[in-house]
């Protein structure tokens, strides 16, 4: 048997893998956050509900209307962006004006709220959602056992975080996205809408948490309370990453999904808080987090 | 000069920041292809009246008629498409942007503007450095940038805070080259000036502002005749 640093190769990988497939969930939720934070400046406590919201709108469009998964990775982000468009729209927008506190205990409580009526109408436990035909099985790498719909996962948050990244950076709507973040007021006396700009950026951050609970679907039951387990996970990366940096976010998030997959091969008791004495460390040496900009 | 239509009308404007009372009716006009200067003290009230034409500042009173806009009336987002360009005296220039983003960042109001080929002529130095960061310019070119900004999107009247402010000689000239040739072309500019031997050069007329009022209005060929009184007004 081939051993890396004392362990088997087989259980070093499939960590590695584990790492790496949770590492996707949270850099493409730390992406939505980053993005939120950036230009609302709301800490949006209400994503890993989001996040569960996509998972079962996946789940009820397949057993209401029988709506592929496929369709459901276009329509469950849609869903679930529309209603964090009238969220933003009718609610959220009414609290910019106040300090930061109101978003994120309006959001919080949002959260609470949409997380309560799920588990009145469905219950705690996890319900399955089955694995598309076309990622289902896996391929024997030789060292390991790759079940294809993870490897999957790895591929697609990687497009979409690559994908949203050079929205932001390369596009004229990424440049009015920025420059907004900078100094709204300005990017609106050019003619450009703000306001319109934030709804539509809650939207699309809402949208990337639900894509990612539709992604997740498959893989972890799908159940009113699997957003809030991951939220504070996320939040610590956000912290770690530095608030409001799009790369920081992603890189952040893959970099420690794979270190806590490694903590579980190595040291497996610190393995559910590596990321929170990481999250520590940081804030005591760079405040701003990693990658981020002090204020 | 009077011949020509009044463009920006701002009848008895009044403003306030919070509670505080800055701008207590202040009335001016300025026709088409004028330059206009606003002359006064640190603290008058000339950012402030800049900042309400253009409806930063919400919190205003009084009446202000642009292109035949009722400026009052729109939302902060409409007010560009009238066709006004702001040149606030901070600049405005975005850090997370590039220089050629940040020239392109405003939406064009209409055909009229430069292209970005003009304005490189008139700005080389943009060009040179256009894949940098906004703000890795220097103070005299993020003033370039801030200008050619407003150039390129087609306005009919540029309102200018300072451009001269905290910048060298030389630099301070070829703003004013710049102005002159936009004069020749027949933009309307209002311009806030403290440097007033830059201002008599290019202002057609000059309004001189006291404790948030307008106090007194001239044209430059009376400019002679009112040095003393604006040396007692502005120390200059
Ligand atoms: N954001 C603000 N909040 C509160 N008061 C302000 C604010 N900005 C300006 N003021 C006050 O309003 C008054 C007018 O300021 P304004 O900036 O219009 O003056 P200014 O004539 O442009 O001066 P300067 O020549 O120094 O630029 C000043 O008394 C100033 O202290
Ligand atoms: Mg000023």
């Amino acid at each position: 048997m081939i051993m890396i640093f004392g362990i088997p190769i087989q259980a070093f990988l499939g960590q590695l893998l584990i790492g790496l497939i949770n590492g996707s969930f949270y850099a493409m939720l730390s992406l939505g956050l980053a993005i939120i934070f950036g230009l609302l400046r709301v800490i949006n406590f209400a994503h890993g509900a989001q996040y569960m919201m996509g998972a079962f709108a996946g789940m009820l469009l397949l057993t209401w209307l029988g709506v592929n998964y496929w369709f459901a990775l276009i329509l469950a982000p849609v869903v679930v962006g529309i209603t964090g468009i009238i969220v933003e729209r009718f609610a959220l927008r009414r609290l910019y004006n106040l300090d930061h506190l109101y978003g994120l205990l309006f959001t919080f409580g949002l959260a609470l709220v949409v997380e309560g009526t799920f588990r009145y109408f469905y219950g705690s436990s996890g319900q399955p959602y089955a694995t598309p035909k076309l990622l289902s099985g896996g391929v024997n790498l030789g060292f390991m056992y790759l079940p294809i719909y993870r490897g999957w996962v790895v591929v697609a948050s990687l497009i979409v975080c690559i994908g949203t990244w050079l929205l932001i950076e390369k596009t004229r709507l990424g440049a009015y996205l920025r420059a907004a973040t900078e100094n709204p007021i300005l990017v609106q006396s050019f003619g450009i809408n703000v306001p319109l700009l934030l709804t539509l950026t809650y939207g699309l951050g809402s949208g990337l948490a639900a894509l990612a609970g539709i992604m997740a679907a498959p893989i972890y039951q799908v159940s009113p309370l699997m957003g809030s387990n991951l939220i504070i996970v996320v939040f610590a990366i956000v912290v770690v990453g530095g608030m409001g940096s799009i790369m920081g976010a992603i890189v952040t998030g893959y970099a420690l999904g794979i270190i806590e997959g490694l903590t579980k091969v190595f040291y497996p008791e610190a393995s559910n808080i590596v990321i929170f004495v990481i999250m520590a460390l940081v804030l005591l040496v760079r405040p701003a987090g990693l990658f981020g900009r002090d204020a | 000069m009077s011949d020509k239509e009044i463009l920006l009308s701002v009848r008895d404007l009044n403003a306030w920041y919070d509670e505080s009372h800055v701008l207590h009716g202040v009335n001016l006009n300025v026709r088409r292809g004028e330059t206009v200067t606003i002359l006064g003290r640190n603290g008058v009230g000339k950012t402030t009246t800049l900042r309400s034409i253009v409806g930063i500042l919400r919190k205003r009173t009084g009446e202000i008629e642009f292109n035949g806009h009722n400026l009052m009336r729109l939302p902060l987002h409409k007010t560009a498409k009238t066709g006004l360009g702001f040149v606030p005296e901070e600049r405005g220039i975005f850090s997370t942007l590039s220089v050629e983003e940040n020239l392109m960042l405003p939406p064009k109001i209409s055909n009229s503007g430069m292209s970005i080929e003009e304005i490189y002529d008139l700005f080389p130095n943009l060009y040179e450095r256009k894949t940098s960061s906004g703000t890795k310019l220097s103070g005299g070119e993020q003033q370039m940038l801030a200008m050619a900004r407003m150039l390129r999107i087609g306005v009919d009247m540029l309102l200018l805070d300072e451009p001269t402010e905290g910048l060298a000689p030389v630099i301070v000239q070829r703003i004013g080259e710049v102005l002159q040739t936009l004069k020749q072309r027949g933009m309307t500019i209002l311009l806030i000036e403290q440097n007033f031997r830059f201002a008599s050069k290019i202002a057609d007329r000059f309004y001189l502002m006291e404790h948030g009022l307008v106090s007194a209005g001239f044209d430059a060929n009376e400019l002679p005749d009112r040095m003393d009184m604006l040396h007692e007004v502005l120390g200059v």
